[in-house]
């Protein structure tokens, strides 16, 4: 090609190099290879740091600690999940901690509905925006102080009790309803963002027209904005039952003296004195949240996620 | 069907399914208000195919949705077989509505959806499925009940609506561009279906569209709307032959104006006047008239073949032009292209123009040509290219 003349006269982009059209030739022709090198990066992640790390824990959930030396055992016991099964303590805190990532769930998806409702469907385009920023700004918050600031209120001495007191009343004190409430405040975003993004999306001539046809707001709230806005409630729930269930800060802070299942978990390792029996506890909320998962999955919910 | 301005409204308010008195809807306050119904009345007859035709933005849909209960309204009654309705919630009135974008249930059968009005009413589960099948079977979809909406074409949903809406046998259905999604084939045979259906089953309907044609072909009556107030109320052939504004003359069909100048010198009297454009006969130039004919000469100045037929748009020496519509049954698109440039004179029937009551004003004289306006150019042009689709 003659170098004094521009064949294209400008028109097309500066070539580039020599190499990089190699590269990306030899990529067009091979789409494996190019596969392979997108996904290396997340693969890697996924397999060695997230499922590595998980295997670990459930072979770690078979050795023992030499009570004497303190030093790790590495041969296969079963121990460690016979005293898991068989102490009544350990059962006895299992329920709890489940009946409490229940409730939160429950009360969060009671909350959060309405709320969700008023921002997708009432609300004015200025209104939204404020309110979904102030359902967001808490999640830019410290966990700590979120915590401690509802330990301020729900204190015995705290801005509740205090409130109350004019009604012969008090309020919860710290225990296992103080952590509950916390625990809802928590996740409640995680709850009022996905039933307002699956509020959006329901048409407002749905509602319309279930009025049209004779259906007071009641009716059409439950034949057809609850069964439309069930997958995001789910999606929303999976948020608040795992999240409630591994918590283990909230109750140190609020919860007085009750403990829940991670609370097990958290002392049997930070005491350094049990970590295989942390990680053979550990397998309750594994456990715990793949059967939430999978009875979520016979509802059909998960596809219309 | 009874006409408005030719029945006394002696009747009892019964007689009338919908009456509808000073009805106003305002968006918004202050500067930024936007009066979307600038005070309506409109009477619709009982069993009446009742038609509201305008352009978007003309407030026709706001006034179905005061008739619904989805909006309240500024001012204004809204009365259903007598019984004031304005305060009511929509399940509180007997009417329904078929939804532009159908608003089926998705997670709802068909067979459900058609009998959700009924469900609500607390009929029992075996008779809804009767009905809800009759209601399928009279719009020519039997044996779909058991399929979700998702699985239907837009036709079928359309359908589906209609039943869903028929099933609870309403006083007044109320239509809100039904048609809108479906493409021109489809919409064609719809509109003869719906007409059928509406006859057979005896409820006033009344249908919301943009489409002229559509409105002339189904309605018992229409109504046509413009900036929030309806300009005329007629049987579509009055509607159509006997606009009363130079707005209804150009949104229903193609608007052919004669205004002052060249009325005078054409027909000498004062006043704008309307045409349309199948009524003129195109002959040669200075080629004599049949009584009762008056014509005006001009030049050819736009040759337009449409296979069935070519729209000739002729500059008259008097100033204004118009568009005559000539059937294509012996010439082909050779010969009428060789008009262009050519002398003619159009003839048409002195009854045939009629003086518009309401003089053409740069904001109302034609709905859709962007040229409108004719005091911003020599010749009222814009007016005449407005197309019937």
């Amino acid at each position: 090609m003659d170098p004094g003349v521009d064949p294209d006269q400008g028109l097309t982009r500066r070539r580039r190099p020599r190499a990089v059209v190699r590269v990306s030739g030899f990529l067009h022709r091979h789409p494996l290879v190019r596969l392979l090198g997108l996904l290396s990066a997340p693969m890697l992640w996924l397999v060695v740091a997230y499922l590595g790390s998980l295997a670990l824990m459930f072979a770690a959930a078979l050795w023992s600690v030499d009570s004497f030396t303190g030093n790790l055992i590495r041969v296969p016991t079963l121990d460690n999940l016979r005293t898991l099964i068989t102490q009544d303590v350990y059962r006895t805190v299992a329920l709890r901690s489940l009946a409490v990532a229940a409730s939160v769930t429950v009360v969060d998806a009671m909350i959060a509905l309405p709320m969700a409702f008023y921002l997708a469907k009432v609300a004015s385009p200025g209104t939204q925006r404020l309110l979904v920023a102030a359902v967001l700004t808490p999640l830019w918050a410290s966990y700590l102080v979120k915590a401690y600031a509802w330990r301020t209120m729900l204190a015995n001495d705290g801005v509740l009790s205090w409130a109350l007191r004019p009604f012969g009343t008090s309020g919860p004190d710290f225990g296992v309803v103080t952590t509950g409430i916390t625990l809802g405040y928590l996740w409640l975003p995680f709850m009022i963002l996905p039933i307002f993004a699956g509020l959006q999306r329901l048409p407002d001539s749905l509602l319309e027209a279930s009025a049209d046809l004779g259906a007071s707001a009641g009716w059409t709230f439950r034949s057809v904005v609850l069964p439309l806005v069930f997958p995001s409630i789910v999606a929303g729930s999976i948020f608040t039952f795992s999240l409630s269930l591994g918590d283990y800060i909230a109750v140190k802070i609020v919860g007085g003296s009750t403990q829940l299942f991670a609370n097990i978990i958290y002392d049997s390792i930070a005491g350094g004195t049990n970590p295989p029996f942390a990680a053979a506890a550990a397998l309750f909320p594994v456990l715990a949240v793949l059967l939430y998962l999978a009875l979520i999955r016979r509802t059909g919910a998960l596809e219309n996620l | 069907m009874p006409d408005a301005a030719a029945t006394p409204h002696t009747e009892p308010d019964t007689w009338w399914a919908v009456r509808l008195a000073g009805l106003r809807k305002t968006f918004g306050t202050g500067a930024g208000a936007v009066h979307a119904v600038d005070g309506v009345d409109l009477d619709i007859a009982d069993g009446e195919f009742f038609s509201m035709l305008g352009p978007s933005g003309s407030g026709k849909t706001t006034v179905l949705r005061m008739i619904a209960g989805f909006e309240l309204p500024t001012a204004g009654t809204v009365r259903l077989g007598g019984a004031d309705v304005t305060a009511l919630a929509p399940f509180q009135r007997d009417v329904n509505t078929v939804f532009q974008d159908y608003a089926l249930f998705p997670h709802m059968s068909v067979l459900d959806n058609v009998g959700y009005g009924l469900r609500v009413k607390g009929v029992r589960r075996a008779e809804r499925r009767v009905r809800a099948g009759e209601a399928l079977e009279a719009v020519r979809l039997p044996g779909y009940g058991d399929r979700k909406p998702s699985q239907l074409s837009g036709g079928q949903r359309q359908r589906v609506a209609l039943a869903r809406a028929l099933v609870n046998r309403p006083r007044v259905l109320l239509l809100d561009e039904p048609l809108g999604a479906l493409d021109l084939k489809l919409r064609e045979q719809m509109q003869i279906e719906l007409k059928s259906i509406q006859r057979d089953v005896g409820i006033t309907f009344v249908f919301v569209t943009h489409d002229q044609e559509e409105a002339l072909t189904m309605s018992d009556r229409v109504a046509v709307f413009h900036q929030g107030r309806v300009e005329q109320v007629g049987p579509p052939a009055q509607v159509y032959e006997r606009p009363r504004t130079a707005f209804v003359a150009g949104f229903v069909g193609t608007s052919n104006l004669l205004h002052p100048d060249a009325a005078r010198a054409v027909l000498g009297r004062d006043g704008t006047f309307s045409i349309r454009p199948e009524k003129l006969r195109v002959v040669e130039a200075g080629a004599a008239l049949a009584g009762g004919e008056v014509a005006a000469d001009g030049v050819v100045r736009e040759v337009v073949y449409a296979g069935a037929n070519t729209r000739l748009v002729v500059a008259l020496d008097a100033g204004d032009e118009l568009v005559a519509v000539q059937q294509n049954r012996r010439e082909s698109a050779a010969d009428v292209a060789a008009l262009r440039g050519q002398r003619v004179r159009l003839a048409w029937r002195a009854e045939h123009a009629f003086e518009l009551t309401h003089a053409p004003t740069p904001e109302n004289t034609d709905p859709q040509a962007p040229t409108s306006g004719s005091g911003s150019e020599p010749g009222p042009s814009g007016a005449t290219h407005a197309s019937p689709r």
